[in-house]
């Protein structure tokens, strides 16, 4: 793009529109993206009241959003209704292995697609590309004979082995980043002698680093809030993850309105390590779905 | 001169094995979860099988049920078609304004931003389960909030008119972080430049929105779309937390169909064949959508 030039002026126009709008058009932005902003959030910060008030707290009108009293016992009750430490354990390990599993297999195809020579190499890309349209509906039965006659249902198997086959988003995504990398670094490596997995490694993955950040992000998250994987594969209570555990929580809960608080602080146990998460991490979140979306 | 190019020839095969070697475990992924099990539900579909006894061929017996015999799959189509329409343009038209609203020289964009990306990010079963706490007819906040200015809010969940809007709203609330995130970085990669052509020019507001941004996006509009469509119609988990389809099967969407088919009835034939129906759909709507889109998506010659 030709934009070098006027990045100065383009400022200054900005900042003068800016001002020009005036004070009104400023504050009515404001508010109106605050006010979405409070919408966005406000089940959230409900989420967390109620998980922190005592049975019958939850009903009365006008409402406390700072509870009174604080009541944690909603959280030690959780652990007493359902095995949340096993969901806990399972879910982490699940999605850590997995996180694995896709980074390194996606990372060496993403190289291979990216930087190395061979025959077939655009068809075959394009056809990993086109695999991305066939919805998961049609493969799911299929897959599920395949854990069945391994003898891996009610294991964990099913929701690991397969990242360790990569993921066809995630392999675009690093050739994307992969290919930015200067030819030139991987020529003087080669003259120096270094072989393809030593470049791949001492290079690539150090310089890719940003979207193999974004990878295990996006790769944590589809692996942490997956549903339908564990729902269909697991059925014992040890064995499950936060996500399939929580709808067997409101059932042992109970159906009464009072029970509420266990149900919700069983929730903030599943959304609290995707947030602290996303705290560190929202730049890469934010930017690897940006560069998806402009590529797109 | 030939030990050169004999060595070079070498180096030629030598990395090409490497980089097969590279590659493997992602075509093996391929083929084993992606191709084959695409060929096999073809397969399945055409027969009876409950997975105790091996598959029975039955020809197009299941797909003439479905379209005859089988009101659930008419339904849970017709209720997917609406649901995935009304997360989609509604979440792709107030995702466009609040991109807009961002992408100017204003204080705490990013901020906004990051708060609006938060359900995005958060388990879906759980924010299934604090919503299904919102929407609670008798001390959820929502009706205690329409209470006190003296409206009397429904069953949200539990009437046959409500349940799907009801679902329809929360999806929209947890996926529109996403598009407002995609359609900001395409606003953001719009040259400034034609902006200040135009201003030049004399253009206002809405022709600069009209005749700019509007076709410099369509790209990402495109992308969105697509996106969108293909997921939202695939989508499980936020709707059976929520309802498990009630009530009267008013929110059984096609993925619950089929779950409940093969995961809870067995029948796997059966289910294999709604699969089909769903590949059909989604593959038809992606071919349709790019054909379309060479009329009215707009793209920027690059470098």
């Amino acid at each position: 793009m030709i934009s070098e030039r006027p990045i100065e002026i383009v400022q200054e126009e900005r900042t003068r529109s800016a001002g020009s709008g005036g004070l009104v058009s400023r504050i009515a932005t404001h508010a109106i993206l605050l006010a979405m902003a409070v919408l966005m959030i406000f089940p959230l910060v409900w989420l967390v009241s109620t998980s922190l008030k005592s049975p019958g707290k939850q009903m009365i009108w006008p409402p406390q959003f700072i509870p009174n009293p604080v009541y944690f016992k909603n959280y030690s009750d959780l652990f007493v209704l359902a095995p949340m430490g096993n969901y806990l354990v399972n879910s982490f390990k699940i999605a850590v292995l997995s996180v694995f599993g896709v980074c390194f297999s996606s990372s060496l195809a993403a190289f291979a697609f990216a930087r190395m020579h061979f025959r077939g190499r655009e068809i075959l890309f394009g056809g990993l590309l086109a695999t991305m349209m066939l919805p998961g509906a049609v493969t799911i039965i299929p897959t599920f004979i395949i854990m069945k006659n391994l003898g891996w249902l009610n294991t964990h198997y099913p929701l690991i082995v397969p990242s360790f086959f990569g993921g066809a988003y995630f392999v675009f995504l690093l050739r994307q980043s992969f290919r930015a990398i200067p030819q030139d670094l991987f020529d003087s490596a080669t003259i120096d002698g270094a072989g393809f997995f030593q470049i791949y490694w001492k290079i690539f993955i150090p310089l890719g680093m940003p979207a193999l950040v974004t990878v295990a992000l996006f790769a944590f998250l589809g692996s942490w809030n997956d549903l339908f994987g564990p729902l269909i594969y697991l059925s014992s209570q040890e064995k499950m993850t936060v996500a399939l555990g929580l709808t067997y929580l409101r059932g042992r809960a109970g159906t009464g309105v009072g029970q509420v608080g266990v149900i919700m602080a069983g929730s903030m146990l599943g959304v609290i390590p995707m947030l602290i998460l996303y705290g560190f991490g929202q730049k890469y979140f934010i930017q690897g779905l940006a560069r998806t979306g402009l590529k797109g | 001169m030939t030990q050169d190019s004999g060595s070079l020839k070498q180096r030629r095969r030598y990395e090409e094995r490497i980089a097969w070697l590279f590659i493997t475990p992602v075509v093996l992924g391929i083929l084993i979860f992606q191709i084959y099990p695409t060929i096999f539900s073809l397969y399945a579909s055409f027969t009876t099988w409950n997975l105790i006894t091996p598959p029975r061929w039955v020809g197009l017996e299941n797909y003439v049920s479905l379209f005859t015999t089988d009101r659930f799959f008419i339904k849970s189509m017709w209720n997917t078609i609406r649901y995935t329409l009304g997360v989609v343009l509604p979440s792709m038209a107030i995702s466009l304004f609040f991109a807009s609203l961002l992408n100017q020289n204003i204080r705490f964009k990013h901020g906004y931003r990051a708060i609006y990306f938060v359900p995005v990010v958060a388990p879906t079963v759980a924010l299934a389960l604090l919503w299904g706490w919102l929407y609670e007819p008798n001390f959820g906040i929502i009706n205690a909030t329409l209470a006190t200015v003296g409206i009397k809010g429904p069953s949200w969940l539990g009437t046959t008119t409500w349940a799907l809007r009801s679902v329809i709203i929360m999806a929209i609330w947890a996926g529109i972080g996403f598009q407002i995130v995609i359609f900001l970085a395409g606003l953001q990669g719009i040259s400034q430049e034609y902006y200040e052509a135009a201003a030049i020019d004399g253009a206002n507001a809405w022709q600069k929105f009209a005749k700019i941004t509007m076709p410099l996006l369509s790209p990402v509009t495109f992308f969105v779309l697509v996106t969108g469509v293909i997921g939202t119609f695939q989508d499980f988990s936020l709707v059976w937390v929520l309802t498990r389809g009630g009530p009267a099967g008013a929110t059984q969407l096609i993925v619950m169909y089929l779950y409940g088919l093969a995961f809870q009835l067995q029948k796997m034939g059966r289910a294999s064949a709604v699969a089909y129906a769903v590949f059909v759909v989604v593959v038809g709507l992606t071919i349709m959508n790019f054909i379309l889109s060479k009329r009215w998506v707009f793209y920027e010659e690059s470098n």
